[in-house]
């Protein structure tokens, strides 16, 4: 790319992959934009009209609003905190030569690899289900009644379904870059007297905190969207107590036929996810320089 | 203060001896050089004297107390390792400042220990940069300001100098000498480089597939190597070996000279070796000369600058009967 005549050729090559990318986003947003100031129900085919900033009147002082903000916030912030505290721990372990390594690393990563509505159907029937589920027979076995968990602790058992799913994930990118780091300064920092402990937290955490940022800002965009693991287990409920912005859309547009409304939802959603990133890059955005 | 002992020291990984039963002591204020060829097991006995390894078999004492179980930290000693191991998250002050925070030392006293490291290694103007900032040489002293301020019983140093370039390690060289000078304090140190070795000990450890061939002052191993593996090893260029009816004539096996204790003579002399040149190297002050012979193969000859030898003359060589070395069979000096 020395001469200007080779950076002209290469913007014009490049421009078609980019023009069709703009378009593929331009369009689907100008789209919801447009229909969030309709009155659009489905169940009234042919009688759109232009109604203004109604529809998001009624999506932002709906109650369920307020929840499902906070659910998903809880959603993503509870996930996070336990794949990557766990993620750290599990590559810590599994960076120490032991029999059996590589069949206990394909394991791990196994998770990952199941589809979010199966291992959620899994987690619902065979492990959370008060009647058959295995936790219910631990429980029997110990004389204590079955827990419901589903019922009583929708939100914390959704999280738990999808900290599962995404614990390897952590885990994998942790581990790789836990074992870039140069042992010559672990070995400096045994001389320099640092117990493990503080060898951890003087050396190992300092190193790890591009790619905990890495998993964090993946992470992020993937959980604030989390829908199957709500629709297969609790359809957001009770009430709405496990109700994230994703699935209160949906309800909006698909069950009350709403799609004006539900249009609207998903541009406050856009809104909120940007406002997320803005947060998350000012926090942990240096990490990422070199 | 700094007396390390090694008594019976042996290191196997599994089956493997890297280093068979070995006795070594250095005394206090002493600067000891390593040296041998890539795999001789150097950098595994710096390893086992810092605790970064356990030995097999044997005991590690310093300052005559046994430190075959404990912990690096324990041991007082302070290493600089190959690729400096600064931490990259941490400014040059916070590296050096790391091992008192770990020893739980006052800010105050903390702050002292920096600014004199700093001071003495030129390092004032850098203390707040990260070590991605700085060259090579300057992390190298980062990496010895750091060994300085825990004050330790010794300073261990593996291969300090290998990532520099040939002048920068010339000056590091002489900075690490002048350290010691100050200091006095005993220092251990790993090379591969002989003329390391030579310039900066004051007793040099020859090792060869973890055995120690000799161990002596520089000139001592200059001038009477106990085998031939060490005459080899030091001295550059390296010593030249002639065996055959020159060798038995004096009742050897195989003759040692070095290239600068053979007079070079361009017309003939009576009982010297006659050849041709092949290349010669011009210095400036030295010029060497390769010699191929017909009767003992090749041979490397130093003679001053101002002599004119070119690839293709013919020339006689006459060793320097006071400056030969005599080995028998099985390569070990005859004296």
């Amino acid at each position: 790319m020395a001469t200007k005549h080779s950076r002209a050729a290469a913007r014009l090559m490049i421009s078609p992959a980019v023009l069709l990318l703009l378009g593929w986003m331009i369009v689907p947003l100008a789209m919801t934009l447009y229909f969030s100031f309709l009155r659009y129900n489905l169940l009234m085919p042919g009688m759109e009209e232009w109604t203004g900033f109604l529809n998001y009147q009624y999506f932002l002082t709906d109650p369920a609003f307020i929840a499902s903000l906070i659910n998903t916030l809880l959603l993503v912030g509870g996930v996070l905190i336990i794949t990557i505290i766990g993620g750290i721990l599990l590559a810590l372990l599994l960076d120490q030569p032991f029999f059996g390594q590589g069949i206990v690393r394909i394991l791990v990563i196994a998770p990952f690899f199941v589809m979010p509505t199966v291992s959620a159907l899994v987690w619902k029937n065979m492990f959370l289900n008060p009647v058959n589920g295995l936790f219910a027979h631990v429980a029997h076995f110990f004389g204590l009644p079955a827990y419901d968990f589903l019922a009583q602790a929708p939100l914390a058992s959704i999280i738990g379904i999808v900290a599962w799913q995404w614990l390897p994930f952590a885990t994998l990118i942790l581990l790789t870059a836990l074992q870039s780091l140069d042992q010559e300064q672990l070995e400096a920092a045994e001389m320099d007297g640092a117990s493990p402990v503080s060898r951890f937290f003087h050396i190992m955490l300092p190193h790890l905190a591009r790619a905990i940022t890495v998993v964090v800002l993946i992470q992020t965009i993937f959980l604030l969207s989390i829908f199957a693991e709500i629709l297969v287990t609790t359809n957001g409920g009770p009430g709405v107590a496990s109700t994230n912005l994703t699935y209160l859309i949906y309800v909006q547009s698909l069950l009350q036929f709403d799609v004006g409304g539900g249009s609207a939802g998903g541009v406050v959603a856009i809104i909120l996810a940007n406002i997320v990133a803005i947060f998350l890059m000012r926090m942990i955005g240096k990490n990422l320089e070199a | 203060m700094g007396k390390i002992t090694l008594e019976k020291v042996q290191k196997k990984f599994g089956d493997v001896e890297v280093i068979p039963p070995l006795d070594l002591t250095i005394n206090d204020g002493e600067f000891v050089v390593f040296v041998g060829p890539s795999g001789c097991g150097k950098s595994t006995l710096l390893r086992l004297i810092a605790g970064l390894e356990d030995v097999s078999g044997g005991q590690i004492r310093i300052d005559g107390e046994d430190a075959t179980g404990m912990p690096p930290a324990k041991r007082g000693l302070a290493m600089v390792f190959q690729s400096y191991a600064l931490y990259p998250h941490m400014s040059v002050r916070k590296n050096i400042a790391f091992p008192m925070r770990m020893a739980g030392l006052s800010e105050a006293e903390q702050k002292k220990r920096i600014d004199a490291a700093a001071h003495a290694l030129n390092l004032t103007d850098y203390l707040d940069r990260k070590p991605g900032q700085l060259s090579g040489g300057q992390r190298q002293r980062v990496a010895i300001g750091r060994a300085i301020v825990r004050e330790p019983s010794a300073f261990l140093f593996d291969e300090p100098l290998s990532n520099l370039d040939a002048a920068l390690r010339v000056n590091m060289r002489l900075e690490i000498s002048e350290l010691h000078q100050t200091l006095k304090t005993t220092m251990v140190y790993v090379t591969h480089d002989q003329v390391e070795a030579m310039t900066m000990a004051d007793k040099i450890v020859v090792l060869r597939a973890g055995h120690i061939e000799q161990v002596g002052s520089p000139l001592d191993l200059y001038r009477h190597p106990d085998n031939r593996f060490v005459a080899g090893f030091i001295g550059s260029p390296k010593m030249n070996f002639i065996e055959g009816p020159r060798a038995h004539a004096e009742q050897a096996h195989a003759l040692g000279i070095r290239p600068e204790h053979i007079d070079l003579s361009q017309t003939p002399v009576q009982g010297a070796i006659e050849g041709r040149v092949g290349v010669s190297e011009h210095l400036g002050s030295d010029t060497f000369a390769h010699v191929h012979s017909e009767e003992v193969g090749q041979i490397n000859v130093r003679v001053a600058g101002d002599i004119d030898v070119h690839a293709g003359d013919t020339v006689w060589l006459s060793p320097q009967p006071q400056n030969l070395h005599r080995f028998d069979e099985a390569g070990l000096a005859l004296r």
